[in-house]
């Protein structure tokens, strides 16, 4: 399995060019064309900051000055995390073909579905940074120094993640439609749209079992509150989880890797 | 020196996840916990069962079968796209597979694009495919749709352009799957051009074809697979003909087939026809569907009660579907581009047993040139004075290739009694590749029908020569000294292979 691993390594070339290739794709044929990426997530801000703020405005939000800036935080890196889910789930079904009738590294399709969405998040990062500026919120460059960290963390475990779904949606169709709604759901259930100061200590106790809840924190922490990044003790911890579900999502694919060509 | 591809014993079982688990959901997987269960097969099917295979280098080998034979299969485990079950499966050298061209090229970018991302997947560098690209777009014929997006090429140019980037792959080994038919007339020479440049540089190609011929003239060795079993190797000359005497054995058990169906369900038709006028311009249909719903026809009664409606001055059979089919006067033939199977008639001479031999016994197919006998079994109930027997060749489109009878050649009848045997013997067969039925008649001088067999025999012949018509008159070539032919080669001569 080591020596799989390092088989990715080999195909950086190829990986790098079906990243690009879905990245072109995605946009071709649009009068915006590339300027979605950064068009994309503004307007989900807006859609989000119009219900919270105008259609059901909550008196407690107002501690959270500029909402706005807040829930760019968390919903930036979780565009990034349920796209590269969803995506990724079908990633081998939608490439049957590269699978069924050429050699083709099967274990790419995941990572290029988790990269590809990776990239339109950093293209939404310049926005967020935009944001940051025009409202002067105040950053520390020792907390800025944990960002590169957190994005790898997501990316470890979105990827381990992606693994164990786009090799189980081969054999289970109802992935896909399961995970939309899991999705939903998943996003109301973590701190995004509101604080983690509004949950009651039991409620507390439950998030933490939530791996993506640690993640939006640790962002929030980091970009929106002031004060020093408290949340790292979590978030190194969620780093082994992620590695190990990284392990796990991959032992796991290699092992159905041969029922791939014919089930697909 | 190591082989180029090397099958061990190579079984490959492919595990049905069974259709009768589709409902078993993933729900119902976690409910029970048996989620490792649900992914463990239910079903499997053998694909190739214990095959060993060696490739020399340089050779170029031909793996033929019908469908579903483990062809592909073959084709797959060489290319490692699937695993043997059993077995090891070795190669030595960089494989391009031609099993599916153009696979991964994405329909919203440009073709320039996609050359670039197929040829990495197909394992080369960028810039391998920077100096291979002006190359590739020529020989694809695409200079000028380059840069178009995929989604508006035609399958043609699809196919073109991802037949040119992996032939450009500079494989040591090709593998091939029937992709000859790329593009047009021109191109598919091109392609074979190709394949024959590879084979002069001693590449190792594995080639999988219904283009008999193809693999005959291309192929240095061939492998017959049949049901996932290797039938024959060696020589592709000798595996084919063994390949095709196997095929024509079973066209001609299915033409047997047919031809029995035929004739059973025109014994049905008969007894429908039993008191009705068989000229009543309302009659068929419903006489079709009677005669469907009672099975229990007796032969001989039917066939003397439709005598008895007959009028003597009777000419031509009367046509068993309503439709008003042309009757020729000479010789009392139907239009059969109308015509459908059926037989008819009073039964005074019946017509018992019909069977077409050639130089290996009764059969079905046969070869352009070869000898055939169609054998008649008659019985006259009682002793006749008028008769004439008659036979017709038809081509599966109607068109009358022949027919002739006793009566038009001159014979006169003068007695018959109980049973018979009547022998039509036709020296050489010379007609062309293709399927042809056969009309059997025995009636009286002035055409009146005692038993006749529309459309119910089948037969089949088969040419090497692809020429096209009914009729192959026996003939040569001669020209003249400053006239010259090239001698056949390889590739050349196999534009139209399939």
């Amino acid at each position: 399995m080591l020596s799989n691993l390092g088989e990715l390594y080999r195909y950086r070339g190829l990986i790098q060019t079906l990243v690009a290739r879905e990245l072109k794709a995605r946009y071709r044929g649009s009068v915006l064309g590339f300027f979605w990426s950064f068009v994309n997530p503004l307007l989900l801000l807006l859609v989000y900051s119009f219900v919270f703020t105008v259609v059901l405005p909550r008196g407690e939000l107002v501690s959270l000055e500029p909402y706005a800036v807040f829930l760019f935080c968390g919903l930036l890196p979780w565009t990034w995390f349920s796209s590269s889910l969803s995506d990724g789930a079908n990633v081998l079904i939608i490439n049957g073909n590269l699978i069924k009738k050429v050699m083709f590294p099967a274990e790419i399709l995941p990572i290029v579905a988790v990269l590809s969405n990776m990239v339109h998040f950093l293209f939404g990062l310049p926005i967020l940074i935009i944001f940051l500026l025009y409202y002067a919120v105040p950053l520390r460059l020792t907390e800025l120094a944990w960002f590169p960290f957190v994005v790898a963390v997501q990316f470890t475990l979105t990827l381990g993640l992606v693994m164990v779904l786009s090799a189980l949606t081969v054999h289970f169709r109802d992935i896909k439609d399961l995970l939309a709604n899991i999705l939903t759901l998943w996003f109301f259930a973590t701190p995004i749209i509101y604080p983690m100061s509004f949950l009651s200590d039991r409620g507390k106790a439950i998030m933490d079992l939530n791996p993506f809840a640690h993640l939006a924190i640790s962002y929030q922490e980091i970009l929106f509150y002031d004060g020093p990044f408290g949340h790292w003790k979590w978030l190194l911890a969620l780093a082994v989880a992620g590695l190990v579900l990284f392990l796990f999502g991959y032992a796991l694919f290699d092992r159905l890797r041969d029922s791939f060509a014919e089930e697909v | 020196m190591t082989p180029a591809i090397d099958l061990d014993h190579v079984t490959k079982i492919y595990r049905r996840h069974g259709h009768s688990r589709r409902f078993v959901t993933l729900k119902s997987a976690l409910l029970t916990g048996s989620l490792v269960a649900q992914l463990r097969p239910d079903e499997s099917f053998r694909a190739l069962s214990d095959v060993s295979v060696q490739v020399p280098r340089g050779v170029s080998y031909g793996v033929i079968g019908r469908n579903g034979s483990g062809k592909s299969t073959l084709l797959k485990l060489v290319a490692g796209i699937t695993k043997p079950t059993h077995g090891s499966v070795r190669v030595n050298g960089r494989v391009s597979a031609l099993i599916e061209l153009g696979a991964g090229f994405h329909p919203e970018i440009s073709g320039r694009e996609n050359v670039f991302i197929n040829g990495i997947m197909l394992g080369l560098s960028r810039r391998d495919i920077e100096q291979r690209f002006d190359e590739i777009v020529e020989f694809a014929e695409m200079e000028e749709f380059i840069d178009a997006p995929v989604k508006t090429y035609s399958s043609g140019m699809y196919m073109r352009l991802g037949f040119a980037v992996a032939v450009h792959v500079d494989p040591d080994i090709l593998l091939v799957d029937e992709v000859l038919a790329v593009g047009d007339e021109g191109f598919s020479l091109k392609c074979l051009d190709k394949f024959a440049e590879f084979k002069r540089r001693g590449k190792t190609i594995l080639l999988v074809s219904h283009g008999l011929s193809m693999v005959e003239r291309f192929c240095d060795e061939a492998l017959w697979l049949e049901a996932g079993d290797r039938r024959a190797t060696g020589d592709p000359k000798r595996v084919v003909q063994m390949y095709l005497a196997d095929v024509e054995q079973l066209e001609d058990e299915l033409l047997a087939a047919a031809d029995a169906k035929a004739q059973a369900s025109a014994q049905a038709d008969g007894s429908g026809q039993v008191g009705e006028s068989p000229n009543d311009p309302k009659g068929p249909e419903p006489a079709a569907e009677q005669a469907v719903v009672s099975p229990a026809s007796e032969p001989d009664n039917p066939l003397d009660e439709t005598a008895s409606a007959l009028e003597p001055a009777e000419q031509a059979p009367p046509p068993p579907e309503g439709e008003h089919a042309e009757v020729d006067e000479e010789t009392g033939l139907v239009n059969m581009f109308t015509a459908n199977e059926g037989r008819w008639g009073s039964g005074a001479v019946r017509i018992e047993e019909v069977t077409l031999e050639g130089d290996q016994g009764a059969g079905h197919v046969f070869h352009t040139g070869d000898r055939m006998t169609i054998r008649m079994k008659v019985r006259a109930a009682q002793p006749v004075e008028d008769f004439a027997f008659g036979i017709s060749i038809f081509s599966t489109d109607g068109v009358c290739c022949f027919g002739t009878n006793t009566n038009i050649e001159e014979m006169e009848s003068a007695s018959l009694s109980g049973a018979g045997e009547v022998e039509f013997a036709i020296e050489q067969l010379d007609l062309v590749e293709g399927t042809y039925k056969l009309d059997v008649a025995a009636h009286k001088r002035d055409g009146f029908s005692y038993d006749y067999h529309r459309l119910l025999y089948t037969f089949r012949v088969k040419s090497r020569t692809k020429d096209v018509g009914i009729y192959r008159p026996r003939h040569v070539w001669r020209f003249t000294d400053n006239l010259r032919f090239k001698p056949v080669s390889a590739a050349a001569d196999d534009s139209s292979s399939d």
